[in-house]
């Protein structure tokens, strides 16, 4: 896979685009099970990304996406901006100029062990973890863009009936069932927008 | 008895709240004076409620003693953005700063007590994680 500047500005607007437009929908699921911060950091986390460009999609993807997590980290504001921004930080080290798709397996693996390290959780305990594993699983099986797209969805949905066991949502212990947790969901859109961006074609 | 600051081991009170963070600190000064390297923050980065790297970096800076570093957290995004935090320092000092498993306030007041006299980072972070062990 080859990106050339044109789509990795792409990729990033893209990404900005889901946080940005959907912070409302993420804050009121976070104001249902945590401190309704969620959509309104992640916003604060993009838009800064944005104030990046266009020097951003000037480096190599690597570089980008290190850039893109820094800039996460520092800007966010809550437990997500370490965890989501870890997340791009460890892809950009992991990943080589143009990756193949085995290179993007491997990366985004370490990526997601990064994730998991970072907030000492793992999945099934209600959090983006809930997304990004079983995605990981089609992802790494060989799943296509629709597969990987229709996983991402759908594996945000199953966190709704899910007790949470890490977050701020544990707090709450069995009330937190009955609602979708919001990292989760904002890690699904943030894939989805990526997928769409990139016309990504697993086979390739 | 008042004694240098230089030697002891600092703390950093990191809340989602600034009125929190600088009232803990208000807190220890009562109790310790300045005895202890002590600096706090609190926020995201548009004044909300909310914590930020940036601005813990900032404090463990103003904070930073030979001896270490202690930081008392409130919440979940205190303590992760923390550890991030540590985890950006230079690579000499990464080791001499610990995030305590303690409440904040009463962690905080504890670590200073232990700091100003004089133990080790290993003794401040132990004696505010039993408080309520």
């Amino acid at each position: 896979m080859t990106l050339d500047r044109d789509a990795r500005e792409k990729l990033v607007l893209a990404l900005a685009a889901a946080m940005i437009e959907h912070a409302e929908e993420l804050t009121s699921l976070d104001q249902a099970i945590g401190d309704g911060d969620h959509g309104l950091n992640m916003k604060r986390g993009f838009e800064a990304v944005l104030a990046t460009l266009p020097g951003l999609a000037d480096k190599s993807l690597p570089e980008m996406l290190k850039t893109i997590g820094l800039t996460l980290v520092m800007k966010v504001g809550g437990a997500s901006g370490p965890l989501v921004g870890t997340f791009f930080m460890e892809l950009g080290k992991a990943l080589p100029d143009e990756p193949a798709r085995a290179d993007l397996v491997a990366a985004t693996d370490k990526a997601i062990n990064a994730v998991k390290l970072r907030g000492r959780s793992e999945a099934g305990q209600k959090t983006l973890l809930d997304v990004l594993v079983p995605v990981q699983a089609v992802f790494a099986g060989g799943g296509d863009a629709r597969a990987i797209a229709a996983e991402a969805a759908q594996a945000a949905d199953r966190t709704t009936p899910m007790l949470a066991t890490r977050g701020r949502a544990s707090f709450l212990g069995e009330r937190s069932i009955g609602h979708m947790d919001p990292g989760s969901r904002s890690a699904s859109l943030l894939i989805s927008a990526a997928i769409a961006a990139l016309e990504f074609e697993a086979t390739s | 008895m008042s004694k240098s600051s230089s030697g002891n081991v600092g703390i950093v009170i990191v809340s989602h709240s600034s009125k929190i963070a600088e009232g803990a600190a208000d807190m220890v000064r009562q109790m310790v004076g300045n005895a202890v390297p002590l600096a706090w923050t609190g926020g995201d980065t548009d004044g909300g409620l909310g914590t930020n790297v940036a601005g813990i970096l900032a404090a463990i800076e103003a904070a930073w003693s030979p001896a270490g570093v202690a930081i008392l957290v409130d919440l979940g995004g205190a303590e992760t953005n923390s550890e991030m935090a540590v985890e950006m320092l230079a690579e000499d000092r990464r080791a001499r700063v610990v995030v305590c498993n303690a409440p904040v306030v009463e962690g905080a007041v504890i670590a200073a007590t232990e700091s100003s006299g004089g133990s080790s980072l290993a003794a401040v972070k132990r004696s505010a994680e039993e408080f309520y062990a």
